[in-house]
This record gives C-alpha cells, structure tokens and sequence, in this order.
C-alpha cells in the first residue's frame, strides 16, 4: 500500500486517476481502517486530502455553508453558527459513533460510505445539500441523495472524489431534525432515519418543505410525497397524518435482525411526524 | 516497501518513527516506541481502549495510521501522571476502586482527561454519554463514573 498526502486537489486528483490498483480516499478513516482491518477492502493507494486546502474548514458562502470533506462531527457541533443555520443536519452527524469517532468522522465520508444507514444522509437530503466533487474533467456539485447507488456503492468515477459538502441558503422561519430509531440510547446502527426541513411563511404556512427517509431501502429516500404532505398546510394533525403515511408508503425495507419490514415501515411514519413537528417548531422560533 | 518518516511530539517531547503506509497509530505506539498503555480491544473503533488525543482530539488510536500523526501532538496515559504524582482521575479510580481487570482504564482515563478539560462539570449523564465508546466489561461502569464524577468535583475546588 502506498500512502499520499497531497496539498491540492489536482494532485490528489491525479494521483486517484493514475491508480493502478484500488484507491481510496482517507479523511476520518473510521469507515476505512475498519474496512482494511477486516480485509474487505485491501487498497494499494490510500490518498489521505486533510492537507488539501479547504478541506478542514467551515465557511459561509452564499448564505449557506460550506463543509470542507475532512471536517469532523465534534468540529461541526462546536461551530454555534452552523448548528443555529442547520441544526437537524449537525444534530443527525453527532450521533454517528463514539465521543473518539465523533473526533474523526466526517460528513463527506458518512456519504461516501455509502451505507443505508447512515445518520447524516437522510439530514443532508433534507437539507438540499449540495455535494462538490473533483475529478479529471473538473468539478461539478450534485445532490447528496445521487451519490449512493447502492450499499457501499458511489456515483462517483474514478479520480473523483467528493471536495466539500454545501448546505445552501434558507430562508427565515426555516428549520430542519432529524431522528432515528435504534433499541438503545447511544452507539447504533439506525434502525430506521428520519431527515426533515421545512421552511414557513409569514402566516405560519408551509411553503417548503423536503422529507430523506434512511435505513429502509437500499440508499436513501428523498420522498417527494412527504414533502408534498406539508406544503401549504400549517404542519396541523391532518398534515402530519397525511406525511406519515406518505413515508411508509415509500418504504422499501429488509428484514434483518435489527428490525422487520413490517416494524420499519410503520416507524418511519412515527419519527416523520416527530421530526416535522420539532422542524416546525425551529423553524418558529 | 518504504517505510514513511514521522515527526510528532508524544506527551510533550519531539518524537520521531518510522512505520509502514498500513500501520495503525496505535500499532506504532505499541509496537515502535513501548507506548504499551493504549490497549488494542477490538481494532475496529468500538471499544475505546487504545484512546489518545491527537492535537487536542479524542480519537481511537487504532483508527488512524501512524503516517496520519506526521506534524501532530500526541497524548497517551503515559503522560497522564507527573513523575510519581498521579492525575486526580488516577488517584480517584484507585479510591473507588474503579477497575478490575484494568484492560479499558488507560482509554478511559484519557477519555475521561478530556472531558473535563472541555467540561470540567459535566451531569452524570454527560458524562456517561460522552464515555459511551469505551468499554467496560467488568464493572458495570458505576465505580468508574463515581471516580470520573469525584474527581471532576476535586479538579474544580483546586483550580
């Protein structure tokens, strides 16, 4: 295995397009070293980007915030403005492992990770994020939600990588949550993941809204439905009827040993409401 | 193979290795410079034995390469006591007699180090949470968070 610390993102570029064998890209590396430890993945380059400018930092742009691919959970929850800005998508990253993974993991990784559980994918979805990938033919943003395909599996090409993650601009009376169900209180594996953000009116009635639904499908779920549910309504009982219902319909879930499909679906709904309902009151205040 | 050439300061003194691309900062600890205090539980980032903090950071030692720490500050339990002079997080698992086996003590001590520098009065529950990744499988982690709790309450008056 070689390892490289690139200073720009051309060179780490260059260096993932001129792979040989397989490549990977460590930031956290609390996805990679368990993979490499278990031998799932044996990578002959590990192009390690925290050196890359930018890549460590939280900056504002546009009026929305960008999060550099190497920054981790415990920076995000230690920035007040980003946590006031966009709490369900900091709230989602900070229950991603321990105190010491929190240390380490980032946003971008959580992504590329690509698994259908992880936390912070349902809150980024929500959120309309806005994920900036480099590659040979330059770089182009695209939506969180079309960077999993598949368990463990990206969009991206070779020599890509994805640079920075952009929570975009909202307006007032906005706010985002998200939930999920695991058996216990701390350090699990989303049994089922509720991202939601919405924004109000003056009058106090929906005029946006976006519903990302984690851990029962194959990748995340970006319900249009939901979303729908609450647009236009003041977020009352008969709303948050209606997108409960709209996120179970959208469910697609295994059976597994955390949970059926039969548990998974009707959940989904339950933390919906949940997660809308402090949504709403965020976006109040 | 080349090896990669590290430069850090461990504990407070300029530390330089050399490991392979591969290796695990904890490996290097361990295996390189006698650092035996961080303990390998699980390898996988669960268990919270081998804990260090890296500039500042608590981190699982076992979830970074050694090559990672080029540059970087470095703490381990051996830095903990001064000379003979036990931390008071040290001396209050003695106290409440807060470990058995003593396997998961290095990383919670560490761990415990560094909640209290970032809050140095943390709830109970606090600072359970903030201790969920370190394992503990003899003493059902009452003793330990008493002795965390103790001590916090000392830090605070002697400061």
């Amino acid at each position: 295995m070689i390892y490289e610390v690139p200073e720009t993102v051309d060179s780490a570029v260059a260096l993932l397009s001129g792979a040989t064998g397989s490549a990977r890209i460590l930031a956290g590396g609390t996805d990679l070293l368990v993979q490499m430890k278990s031998g799932v993945v044996e990578p002959d380059l590990v192009v390690d980007i925290k050196r890359i400018d930018g890549m460590k930092s939280i900056t504002q742009e546009d009026g929305g915030w960008r999060i550099g691919a190497a920054v981790s959970g415990a920076e995000m929850g230690e920035h007040e403005a980003l946590c006031g800005a966009w709490p369900g998508v900091v709230e989602a990253m900070e229950l991603i492992g321990s105190t010491q993974v929190q240390g380490r993991a980032t946003l971008a990784g959580n992504l590329c990770n690509a698994s259908p559980a992880a936390d912070s994918v349902p809150a980024m979805v929500a959120a309309g994020a806005l994920v900036r990938v480099a590659g040979p033919d330059g770089v182009r943003d695209i939506p969180a939600e079309d960077i999993p395909v598949s368990p463990g599996k990206t969009s991206l090409a070779k020599g890509e990588f994805v640079t920075s993650v952009f929570l975009p601009a909202r307006p007032a009376k906005s706010g985002d949550a998200y939930l999920r169900f695991i058996p216990r209180t701390e350090m699990d594996i989303a049994v089922v993941g509720v991202g939601v953000s919405l924004t109000l009116d003056e009058a106090g009635t929906c005029t946006a809204a976006r519903v990302g639904l984690g851990a029962v499908a194959a990748t995340v779920l970006l319900v249009e439905d939901a979303a729908a549910a609450l647009i236009g309504t003041k977020v009352d009982d008969a709303a948050l009827d209606k997108l409960a219902a709209a996120a179970s319909a959208a469910c697609k879930p295994i059976d597994d040993k955390r949970g059926t499909i039969a548990f998974r679906t009707h959940v989904a709904g339950v933390l919906a409401k949940r997660a809308a309902k402090i949504a709403l009151t965020r976006a109040q205040s | 193979m080349s090896q990669i050439h590290v430069t850090t300061k461990i504990n407070g003194d300029t530390t330089e290795y050399l490991c392979d691309p591969e290796e695990t900062l904890l490996d290097v600890l361990r295996d390189r410079l006698g650092l035996t205090g961080a303990k390998e539980g699980c390898g996988t980032g669960d268990c919270g034995a081998c804990s260090v903090t890296v500039d500042g950071r608590l981190v699982c030692s076992c979830l970074m390469l050694g090559a990672e720490a080029d540059g970087s500050e470095i703490t381990t339990i051996e830095g903990m006591a001064e000379g003979e002079k036990l931390h008071p997080l040290q001396q209050k698992f003695l106290e409440h007699a807060a470990l058995q086996c003593g396997i998961c003590t290095p990383g919670i001590l560490v761990a415990a180090k560094s909640l209290l520098e970032k809050n140095p009065s943390p709830t109970e529950e606090e600072a359970r949470y903030w201790l969920a990744g370190n394992l503990c499988r003899c003493t059902g982690y009452d003793k330990i968070i008493r002795a965390v709790m103790d001590a916090a309450e000392e830090m605070r008056r002697a400061s």
